[in-house]
């Protein structure tokens, strides 16, 4: 390769915008290698966006009402459904998780039930990453276990 | 071209240059100040929202999707103003929640005043046009 | 015979002392090599900055505590010396040695074989990290992040020129264990290669920078407390970190970037007692220590009379 293109590579490299060999996009990907904290991290921004994008579209179909009662039946034929009940019952669960892990996170990223900091010895454990703040995320999930399985009920029997 | 149209086009390119730098230093809160914005919004929603859903469960599910009784509830001011809320809290924290998330995807000058301007304009015109909904349906004369 | 089962070594500590002695000289001896498949990833990115990335597999013989630096320098020395490689003092000390070893950012001299309970071993750079050649990576951009943060004490009170040579700062046991196991930091990476948002953000200082933001913070040797926090309160400093605890678990000296990383956060949030006992300067001089003794004495006095 010529001298020009290895002076451009050297010149990259001591540029602080140099993006070579950065995961990107792929380092959000791999929840499981690197404990229950990334685990976490993972659902919450996959939840968040979901919720949002929920958000947006039960704002836009609550304005149906606006438009009178023959507009809003319609709409209610399109989201009183199997597949609509299902979304619902996913929303529920999204909203549950996130929420419950969100409140473990204000605490966690205030510093509380992380443990602290001393002399560390081998085998080097680290204290933050310790079951006593995990146990948030862990009933996050039973409790948006729950509530899904709550509104499934109410969602499918009507009452 | 002439010295003068030299120095003017200089100048306006001066000018757009102190323009964008001074757009691009804005700064109306530091980044602690909108994460406790995001933290109260958070946890003042999770109240809001509880509430709402319970509305849903005061009555048999489908009878409370009805049209009428939707009305009713938009015809409460208590829970017109619970709904304002659910809105606003939502907005800001949901939408600062994705600008959070484009931001570190790329972080080019444009790419971030985009983001910010971007996000503030979809707060806004999601509080506005729910507040639409809520205001007509707050009017609305059931027959 | 397999001398990697976790459930050999699960027996060997179940048995006697002598008999795990006898066991221990039967298994290194060479008569009982075992040999792993070596993927060690190729480029040349400074030479050909366009060279397509590659594996290249080596078998090298391994026995009971053969590390996998141990097996890559047996690789390039027996097999392919032109594999690029940092390494220096082989006991998890320097940090030289970080690479990704079977998808994991781990310190080859720390990592034995066994551990990794395979018998292909992967190793590629550490991500996040842009290439130079094979497994060694370029930290320029990490150490501009680390110098952002100003990692030096700064005292206004400890302009050298002016203190006493024999001066030094009162700082107890309790003072030092706030600050202590942050400065263990070796700076080898490997908490930056696992960070998701280095992965995308280039403007994230990183766990490394964070915790030793956090590290000079908590000093009570260090007085700039304003200057130190308005550094990271930004859109992409520490605001940017989402307890993934990525980094504390691929920590390999207890660091624990993650904690120092929230305990700095409660700070700018307010929630942590902000006021910081600053360490007294102390002068250890002979005239001083005279002069304290004989304060000491005529105290004693006082109480006598």
């Amino acid at each position: 390769m010529t001298s020009a293109k290895s002076a451009k590579r050297i010149d990259d490299i001591n540029n602080k915008n140099d993006r070579t060999n950065r995961e990107g996009l792929r380092g959000w990907l791999n929840p499981i290698i690197y404990g229950w904290e990334r685990v976490s991290y993972w659902f919450q921004r996959l939840t968040g966006i979901f919720l949002l994008v929920y958000f947006i579209g039960h704002v836009y179909e609550t304005s149906s009402l606006v438009s009178g009662p023959d507009a809003w039946a319609a709409m209610l034929e399109m989201t009183q459904t199997i597949g609509g009940h299902i979304f619902l019952i996913l929303v529920i669960g999204a909203s549950t998780l996130h929420t419950v892990n969100g409140i473990r996170l204000i605490f966690t990223q205030s510093g509380q039930g992380l443990g602290k900091p001393g002399r560390p010895d081998y085998p080097y454990d680290p204290t933050s990453v310790n079951n006593k703040q995990r146990s948030g995320l862990w009933i996050a999930f039973i409790l948006a276990a729950v509530a899904m399985l709550y509104g499934a009920n109410v969602l499918f029997s009507g009452e | 071209m002439t010295s003068d149209s030299i120095k003017n086009n200089n100048r306006n390119k001066n000018n757009s240059k102190n323009t964008t730098q001074w757009f691009s230093n804005i700064t109306l809160l530091r980044e602690s100040q909108i994460m406790k914005i995001h933290y109260i919004t958070g946890v003042g929603a999770l109240f809001v929202v509880a509430i709402h859903i319970m509305m849903r469960l005061i009555m048999p599910f489908n009878m409370s999707l009805e049209f009428e009784n939707v009305i009713l509830n938009y015809k409460n001011v208590f829970y017109a103003l619970l709904l304002e809320s659910i809105l606003i809290l939502i907005a800001i924290h949901g939408f600062n929640g994705l600008r959070v998330i484009l931001l570190e995807i790329r972080q080019t000058q444009i790419w971030e005043r985009a983001v910010n301007i971007l996000v503030i304009v979809a707060m806004i015109g999601i509080i506005a046009y729910g507040t639409r909904t809520i205001i007509i349906a707050n009017g609305f004369s059931l027959g | 015979m397999n001398i990697f089962k976790k459930d050999k070594r699960k027996e060997i500590k179940n048995e006697s002392p002598l008999e795990i002695k006898r066991s221990n000289i039967s298994t290194t001896t060479s008569s009982n090599k075992s040999s792993v498949k070596l993927r060690v990833f190729r480029i040349n990115a400074v030479q050909n900055p366009n060279d397509v990335p590659h594996f290249d597999e080596f078998h090298v013989p391994v026995k009971r505590w053969t590390t996998v630096l141990d097996a890559l320098l047996d690789a390039k020395s027996y097999q392919d010396s032109s594999i690029g490689i940092r390494y220096s003092c082989r006991m998890a000390s320097c940090g030289s040695c970080g690479m990704k070893i079977n998808g994991i950012p781990r310190l080859a001299c720390y990592t034995k074989i066994s551990d990794l309970d395979t018998n292909t071993i992967t190793c590629e750079p550490l991500p996040n990290f842009p290439y130079i050649r094979d497994l060694v990576t370029d930290f320029s951009q990490f150490f501009n992040h680390h110098r952002s943060v100003m990692p030096f004490i700064q005292n206004k009170k400890a302009d050298i020129p002016d203190v006493n040579e024999l001066s030094e700062y009162e700082q107890s046991p309790q003072d030092l264990d706030k600050f202590l196991q942050f400065s263990y930091c070796i700076k080898c990476g490997l908490c930056y290669s696992a960070c998701p948002t280095v992965a995308t953000d280039l403007k994230f200082p990183g766990p490394q920078a964070l915790s030793q933001a956090y590290r000079y913070f908590a000093d009570s040797r260090d007085s700039d407390k304003s200057n130190r926090l308005k550094v990271i309160d930004t859109s992409h400093g520490i605001w940017r970190c989402h307890f993934a605890g990525s980094c504390s678990n691929v920590c390999p000296k207890g660091v624990d970037p993650a904690l120092g990383i929230q305990l700095l956060r409660s700070h700018l949030l307010g929630i942590s007692n902000s006021e910081k006992k600053i360490a007294k300067l102390q002068d250890r001089s002979l005239n001083s220590y005279r002069e304290e003794e004989e304060e000491k004495e005529k105290e004693k006095e006082e109480e006598k009379e």
